[in-house]
C-alpha cells in the first residue's frame, strides 16, 4: 500500500526542499496507521466474537439460527426468535421512518421559508443528539400508556375474528411490544435519515429542478420523478445508515419491546433484538454456554449488518439510471 | 484555552497525589442489589478509617467472573455459589444483608396487601395456567375479596437477576411443575408473560397494565408504594412484606447447617417468615497473595456488622441476625494469607 502512494504523482524537485516536508513521511504514516488500526480492530472484533461464540455455534451449529427455544436453565439455546424480532423491527422502522425523513428533507429544501429552514434542520439534528436511554424512558413511560389506550386497545377490539387484522394485533395490549419498538426506532433513526437527504437535496444542481418546473411538472412530480431520482444513490447511503442504526440500537428497544424470546406472534406481542437480549442477559450469565451464545448472537448480529452494508454498496456500484 | 488544560492538568495531578497519600484502596464488584449500602458503609467507613472502596455494580455475574480472573479484592454476588463450585475456584463466601422478593399487582379497587397469594397459586400463575384473576383457585384462598374477571397479563424481569433467581427458586420449591418445566436461575425460559427491564421496567408494566402481576425487590416496592400481595408462608399464615417479617426469615434458617453459606431463606420455618427472602453475599479467595489487601476487606465488613445495620435498615435492607455474625466471623479464619495465616482475626 505505501509503495504505490509513493510511486503515484512525484512531486517536481526544486533546489531545495519545501518547509515542512520532513513532515510529510509523519503524516503519511499516521493517516495509513489510523486507517490500519480500525482494519485491525474490525478483525479482532470479528475473531474475538468467533473464538467468544465457538462453543455455543459448535453445539447447536445451524440450528442455533433456527430454533426459538432460549432456555438458560436447561442450557438451550436458539437464537431464531431475537434474529427475527431484529429484523422485523429494523424494517418496520425504516418503512415508518423513510417516508417522513423524505417529506422533512423536501420541505427544508425546496419549500421551507428561509427563516424557519434553520430552526426545524437545528431541531432535525438535535433529535439525533437525544441518548437512546432517554428515548427508552419516554417510551417506557410515556409512548407506551398512550399507545396502549389510543392504538392497541381500539385496533384490538375492532379486529373482526378470524381476520387479518386480528392475527396482527395479537399479544398484551399494555404498549409495548413489536410495534411499539419499530416506532420508537423510527423516531430515533429519522433524524439521521433526514438529516442525510437534506444534504444530498441541497447537492442537487439548481438547473435540474428549474428546467422541471419550467416544463410544467407539479411540486410532487419534481420531487418524484427529479430530485428524488438525481439523489437516489446517496439515499441508499443514507437509508443504509439509518438501517444500521436501527439493528443495533439496545436500550430504548429493551425498555419497550416486552423481552420475550420467542418467535413474535404479533405485532402487539413481546419479542426481543439481538442487541435487547445481549444487554439483558450478559451482565448475568455465569454459566460458559451461556455467555458463548450470547457472543454468537453478536456475531449473527455483526453478519446481519455487514450483509446489509454490502448490499448498500452493491446498490451504490449500480449505474445510475436517469 | 492554554491555560484551561494546564488548570485542568494540576487538578488532575493534585487528585491522583491524593489518592496515591490515602493509599489504601480495596475493590469490589458484583451484585447491584446491594450496591447502595455498601457505598454508604463504605463513605462512612471511609471518613473513619481513610480506607477508600471502589465497588463496582456491574451485576452478580460479572462479579463472579471477576472474582475468579482475581482482577478484584472480592466479588458479591445475589445468588450463593454452591459448596462444590467455591471448592473447585478455591473461594469462600459469606452473606451481609437480607432483601425479599415482592409479588406485586394492578388490580383496580385493590389496596395493598389486601388480596393472597400462595406460593402454588403463584407458580400457576407464572406458567400461564391461571389466567383469569377469579380463576376458583385465586378465589379459595381470597374469600373476602371481589375479584374482577380480568386476564392476569404477567409481568417478569427481561435483565437477569438476583431478584428471578429467588423468585423462581421460591416457585420451583413450591410447585414440582414449575421446577420440571422452567427451574431456576437468574434467567429463565419464562413460559408467559412480558418482560420489563430491572425493577423500574417491572413496576412500570405493572402500572401500566390493568390485571398485571409482577415481581420487584423490597426496597422498591416499599419505596414505591405499590400494590403488594400477602404469602402464605411454611406456617400457614397469611404475612406481609415487611422488614420484620424478612429478619423473621433470616432468623429462623439454620445456617450452622449450611456449609459455605450456601443458603435460600426460601419458605423458612416461623410464623412471620416472609417467604421470598434471601440474603447477598460476598465472595473471596480463600488463599490470598496479598494479605494486607484481604485484611482491609474483612476490617471493613467487621465494622459494617457491628455498626453499620441503621444504615442498612434506612435502605430497606434487613441486617443479619447476630448469632449469623458470629458464625461469619469465625469462616473467616479460612482466609489465609500467603504465610499460612489468617488475615484477619
Amino acid at each position: 500500500m505505501t509503495i504505490a502512494l509513493n510511486s503515484t504523482a512525484p512531486l517536481p524537485r526544486r533546489r531545495s526542499a519545501p518547509r515542512g516536508a520532513g513532515f510529510e513521511p509523519v503524516f503519511e504514516g499516521v493517516c495509513f496507521a489510523a486507517a490500519t488500526a480500525l482494519l485491525a480492530s474490525l478483525g479482532g472484533v470479528v475473531v474475538s466474537l468467533m473464538v467468544g461464540g465457538w462453543p455455543a455455534l459448535t453445539r447447536f451449529g445451524f440450528g442455533f439460527l433456527t430454533t426459538s427455544t432460549w432456555d438458560p436453565v436447561k442450557e438451550v439455546y436458539g437464537a431464531a426468535g431475537p434474529i427475527v424480532g431484529t429484523l422485523i423491527t429494523s424494517a418496520l422502522a425504516l418503512i415508518l421512518a423513510l417516508p417522513v425523513a423524505g417529506g422533512v428533507a423536501f420541505f427544508l429544501v425546496e419549500l421551507c421559508p428561509a427563516f424557519l429552514r434553520r430552526t426545524i434542520g437545528t431541531a432535525v439534528e438535535l433529535l439525533a443528539g437525544i441518548p437512546s436511554i432517554v428515548y427508552g424512558m419516554w417510551g417506557l413511560f410515556v409512548f407506551a400508556p398512550f399507545f396502549s389506550q389510543h392504538v392497541e386497545l381500539p385496533l384490538m377490539s375492532a379486529a373482526p375474528p378470524g381476520s387479518l387484522l386480528e392475527s396482527l394485533t395479537q399479544g398484551v395490549p399494555n404498549g409495548s411490544g413489536i410495534l411499539a419498538a419499530s416506532i420508537i426506532l423510527a423516531i430515533m433513526i429519522l433524524p439521521f435519515i433526514a438529516a442525510t437527504l437534506r444534504e444530498l437535496l441541497t447537492a442537487v444542481p439548481p438547473q435540474v429542478r428549474e428546467s422541471a418546473y419550467g416544463l410544467g411538472a407539479t411540486m410532487g412530480e419534481v420531487a418524484m420523478k427529479v430530485t428524488l431520482p438525481y439523489v437516489r444513490r446517496g439515499a441508499i447511503g443514507a437509508v443504509m445508515l439509518g438501517l444500521g442504526r436501527a439493528l443495533g440500537e439496545t436500550m430504548a428497544v429493551t425498555f419497550i419491546i416486552g423481552n420475550s424470546h420467542d418467535l413474535p406472534k404479533g405485532l402487539f406481542a413481546s419479542g426481543s433484538t439481538i442487541a435487547s437480549t445481549i444487554a439483558n442477559e450478559f451482565t448475568e450469565a455465569t454459566s460458559p454456554l451461556h455467555t458463548a451464545s450470547l457472543i454468537a448472537l453478536g456475531l449473527v448480529l455483526f453478519a446481519i449488518t455487514f450483509t446489509v452494508l454490502a448490499l448498500a454498496r452493491l446498490m451504490l456500484r449500480q449505474p445510475a439510471r436517469l | 484555552m492554554l491555560k484551561t488544560i494546564l488548570a485542568a492538568g494540576a487538578g488532575l495531578a493534585a487528585a491522583l497525589a491524593c489518592t496515591a497519600a490515602l493509599a489504601a484502596t480495596i475493590s469490589g464488584a458484583g451484585a447491584t442489589f446491594p450496591a447502595p449500602v455498601y457505598a454508604k458503609w463504605a463513605e462512612t467507613y471511609k471518613a473513619r478509617s481513610g480506607l477508600l472502596l471502589n465497588y463496582q455494580a456491574i451485576g452478580s455475574g460479572g462479579g463472579i467472573k471477576q472474582i475468579e480472573a482475581k482482577t478484584v479484592d472480592f466479588g458479591a454476588s445475589d445468588k450463593p455459589l454452591k459448596p462444590d463450585v467455591l471448592a473447585a475456584n478455591g473461594l469462600m463466601q459469606f452473606p451481609t444483608v437480607v432483601g425479599g422478593v415482592v409479588p406485586v399487582v394492578n388490580l383496580p379497587g385493590i389496596a395493598p396487601g389486601a388480596i393472597r397469594l400462595s406460593g402454588a397459586v403463584l407458580a400457576d400463575i407464572y406458567r400461564g395456567v391461571r389466567t383469569f384473576w377469579d380463576d376458583p383457585a385465586i378465589k379459595v384462598i381470597n374469600p373476602r375479596v371481589k375479584l374482577p374477571h380480568a386476564r392476569i397479563t404477567v409481568v417478569h424481569r427481561s435483565d437477569g437477576s438476583g431478584t428471578s433467581f429467588l423468585f423462581t427458586s421460591y416457585l420451583a420449591l413450591k410447585a414440582p411443575h414449575w421446577a420440571k418445566e422452567v427451574g431456576a436461575n437468574d434467567a429463565v425460559s419464562w413460559p408467559v408473560g412480558v418482560g420489563g427491564k430491572g425493577n423500574d421496567g417491572v413496576a412500570a408494566m405493572v402500572k401500566q397494565t390493568p390485571g398485571a402481576i409482577g415481581y420487584v425487590e423490597y426496597a422498591y416496592a416499599k419505596q414505591n408504594r405499590m400494590i403488594y400481595a400477602l404469602m402464605q408462608n411454611r406456617a400457614g399464615g397469611w404475612v406481609a412484606p415487611t422488614a420484620e417479617n424478612f429478619a423473621a426469615a433470616a432468623a429462623g434458617a439454620k445456617w450452622q447447617a449450611a456449609p459455605g453459606f450456601y443458603l435460600l431463606l426460601l419458605d423458612q420455618p416461623g410464623g412471620k417468615s416472609w417467604p421470598i427472602t434471601g440474603a447477598t453475599f460476598i465472595l473471596m479467595h480463600q488463599k490470598q497473595a496479598n494479605a494486607q489487601n484481604a485484611h482491609d476487606v474483612l476490617a471493613f465488613f467487621d465494622w459494617a456488622y457491628k455498626n453499620g445495620n441503621p444504615a442498612a435498615q434506612q435502605l430497606d435492607y434487613v441486617p443479619l441476625p447476630e448469632p449469623v455474625k458470629a458464625l461469619i466471623r469465625k469462616s473467616w479464619l479460612k482466609i489465609v494469607g500467603p504465610n499460612g495465616q489468617p488475615v484477619y482475626r
